[in-house]
């Protein structure tokens, strides 16, 4: 106990830098703006609004990028050129494989079991009693953290040896059925599979969201006419409802690659990217910030870039459309 | 949804709604059976979403002792309750007792100036890329709603040495190094933050800004207005509810966050959030449940509560393509 409340008082002062420093920096842009008279063209008052945050995004990103880009030509410490050698190791080495295999699985089974979890929910839920609450608790865990659901669920696959009361949910409904307990998180090559658990379980409730706004915004009288016609409830799923959301869960789909991809937090909580459970990001992070092998991580960074990057594009021209239309 | 097996021929064929009145009563029990289906599996979805998160809820107010050795359904038949793990993960002075607390306050201090300024420069930037004539807009705009999908990973290492050792092109130093130390590094924990959060914030302020009556800015043009009253006293309380959308997301995306903070922020009590020191303990005293359970509650309680007060804007927010990785 007795806790050392006056020992935080500089984080206090300092938070109070922070918040003068962002005063200043909204002060200074408007009165800046202020002072420029009006004109047709507004190249001026464009540069002032822009310039911070085209400032913050080209040395918090743009330079960086290219910069990662360049280590991963390189050695561990950044001094030599390496050629592709840090590319080789990527795809040739088995422990790098595995990483590789890993996300693999989970970009595919992630996007998949969200979608098919969170539309399932959106359908059988629309226009019941309990739609709001129902939604409220799958959407719940949206707002905890990654590091906080990964503590949730190695609480559920807890394990306790055979024997001795279980202390898990998940080992409780084993041993009720007859069955011996088992480390979930120990034995690969399920151990990433119950891993994957977790992020659906967070991510269901996106989906969920999403695919069931698209679902009330089906225009009534295409429902009202399949159902005229006779449409059972599973072809009114698949001839209607489906085809008519196409376009939500293709957002939800990209977004979950996307997240899936960058996923760090639950391997690295959960497991710690050990028993073969690795992904890309959390062998981007160990190799870069513990190992010291700073071309292998900028490596796999650029490599998780290059997997994205089809997504941009296809983002891009999806935009320039909206634009011209 | 499960229980017909209907032969599903485009289009909708005439049999299907004759089979359908003419078997009345048989449609009406496939219908009710088909329902009851769907309300076991929403009822099992809801369960199986909200029990993990119950059951660490409970636990964390078990005694330590219970925790360990039982199950935490098995409080229902032998209830006991305690805050002493609650006092001991916030307060306890041991380096093994989690000092939650200190973490607590370090949250705090990253999170309101990483929420404050990268809402006021994507405000700032997108009223300029939405609403100002100049030349190369839609390129800037193009470029920075594709740094949206660039993984973080690719901006670590660089942005951490920009900080740490400054900045030189071919051994001419452009930059110095921060040397940022002790609370200092707040202040580069925020400066990634804001980084990475004004694609997302851009485009999504860019989105709602964009919706707004063109009519408006011109009658204030007219009226004599610079674009800092217009920014201030037409843009702003229109566009309020989208700013509380921006600041939600960048709220739970920062609090919840654990790799920028890995990063930036280090591993101690001086700067590191709860996420970093949850994360710690469920690496290093992995089976200490009763401070993990009660730890991962204390992070997860301040973002639920945020979140379920403002969950309309949360929605809105996803709906709009706010979606960031």
């Amino acid at each position: 106990m007795n806790y050392d409340f006056a020992g935080e008082a500089p984080k206090f002062v300092q938070l109070l830098f922070g918040i003068a420093a962002f005063c200043a920096v909204v002060g200074v842009v408007l009165l800046a703006v202020d002072r420029v008279p009006m004109r047709r063209r507004a190249r001026l008052p464009a540069a002032i609004l822009l310039a911070p945050a085209l400032l913050m995004l080209t040395i918090g990103l743009v330079v960086p990028a290219i910069r990662t880009t360049w280590l991963s030509f390189r050695s561990g410490d950044g001094e030599e050129f390496v050629g592709i050698s840090n590319y080789t190791w990527m795809f040739t080495q088995p422990e790098a494989i595995i990483v590789l295999r890993n996300t693999f699985v989970w970009v595919v089974l992630v996007p998949l079991l969200v979608t098919t979890v969170g539309l399932l929910y959106a359908v059988i839920v629309d226009n019941t009693r309990f739609e709001r609450l129902a939604k409220s608790l799958v959407f719940l865990p949206m707002a905890i953290s990654f590091v906080g659901a990964g503590i949730i669920w190695k609480f559920v696959y807890a394990y306790r040896p055979e024997g001795a009361d279980q202390i898990g949910l998940l080992n409780q409904l084993v041993v009720w059925l007859g069955f011996e307990p088992r480390q979930w998180l120990l034995d690969a090559p399920l151990n990433t599979l119950f891993l994957i658990v977790v992020m659906v379980w967070i991510q269901a409730g996106f989906a969920t969201v999403v695919l069931s706004a698209a679902i009330k915004a089906i225009p009534s009288d295409i429902v009202e006419a399949a159902k005229l016609d006779g449409a059972s409830p599973t072809q009114m799923f698949f001839r209607v409802t489906l085809p008519t959301i196409r376009p939500a869960v293709v957002v939800v789909l990209v977004t979950q690659c996307i997240g899936t991809l960058k996923l760090f937090d639950i391997v690295r909580t959960m497991t710690g990217g050990q028993f073969e459970t690795s992904v890309i990001a959390n062998e981007m992070y160990n190799q870069a910030f513990r190992y010291g092998e700073t071309g292998k991580g900028a490596a796999l960074a650029v490599f998780l870039f290059v997997l994205v990057t089809p997504i941009i594009v296809y983002q891009v021209r999806s935009l320039r459309q909206r634009q011209e239309a | 949804m499960t229980s017909t097996t209907f032969p599903v021929t485009p289009p909708v064929p005439a049999e299907a709604a004759d089979s359908a009145s003419a078997g009345g009563a048989a449609a009406r029990i496939r219908k009710r059976l088909s329902s009851r289906t769907a309300s076991v599996v929403a009822i099992v979805i809801a369960i199986l979403w909200t029990m993990p998160t119950f059951g660490l809820a409970l636990s964390s107010f078990r005694p330590e002792d219970d925790i360990k050795r039982t199950g935490w359904w098995t409080f229902f038949t032998n209830p006991s309750l305690t805050l002493d793990n609650y006092q001991e993960v916030l307060f306890g002075r041991s380096s093994s007792s989690g000092q939650m607390a200190s973490f607590l306050v370090n949250s705090l201090v990253i999170t309101i100036p990483s929420v404050l300024l990268p809402v006021a420069l994507a405000t700032f930037a997108a009223y300029a890329l939405t609403w100002l004539n100049f030349k190369g807009r839609d390129w800037i705009f193009i470029g920075i709603f594709a740094l949206q999908v660039v993984p973080l990973q690719m901006a670590l290492v660089p942005l951490l040495s920009f900080f740490s050792q400054g900045v030189d092109v071919f051994g001419v130093p452009i930059m110095p190094a921060w040397d940022l130390d002790g609370e200092q590094r707040f202040i580069q924990v925020w400066f990634a933050h804001t980084c990475f959060a004004l694609p997302l914030g851009v485009f999504l302020l860019h989105n709602f800004m964009s919706e707004l009556p063109g009519e408006l800015m011109e009658a204030a043009r007219v009226d004599g207005a610079t674009h800092g009253v217009i920014l201030r006293r037409i843009v702003l309380p229109l566009v309020v509810p989208a700013l509380a959308t921006l600041a939600l997301f960048q709220f739970l995306w920062v609090w919840n966050d654990l790799l920028v903070a890995l990063i930036f922020a280090g591993g101690t009590a001086e700067t590191a959030p709860m996420t970093v020191r949850l994360a710690q303990m469920a690496g290093t005293r992995g089976d200490e449940w009763q401070r993990l359970t009660s730890g991962a509650f204390v992070s997860a309680i301040i973002p639920l509560i945020v979140f379920l007060s403002l969950q309309r804007y949360f929605v809105r927010g996803l709906l709009a393509g706010g979606v960031k990785g």
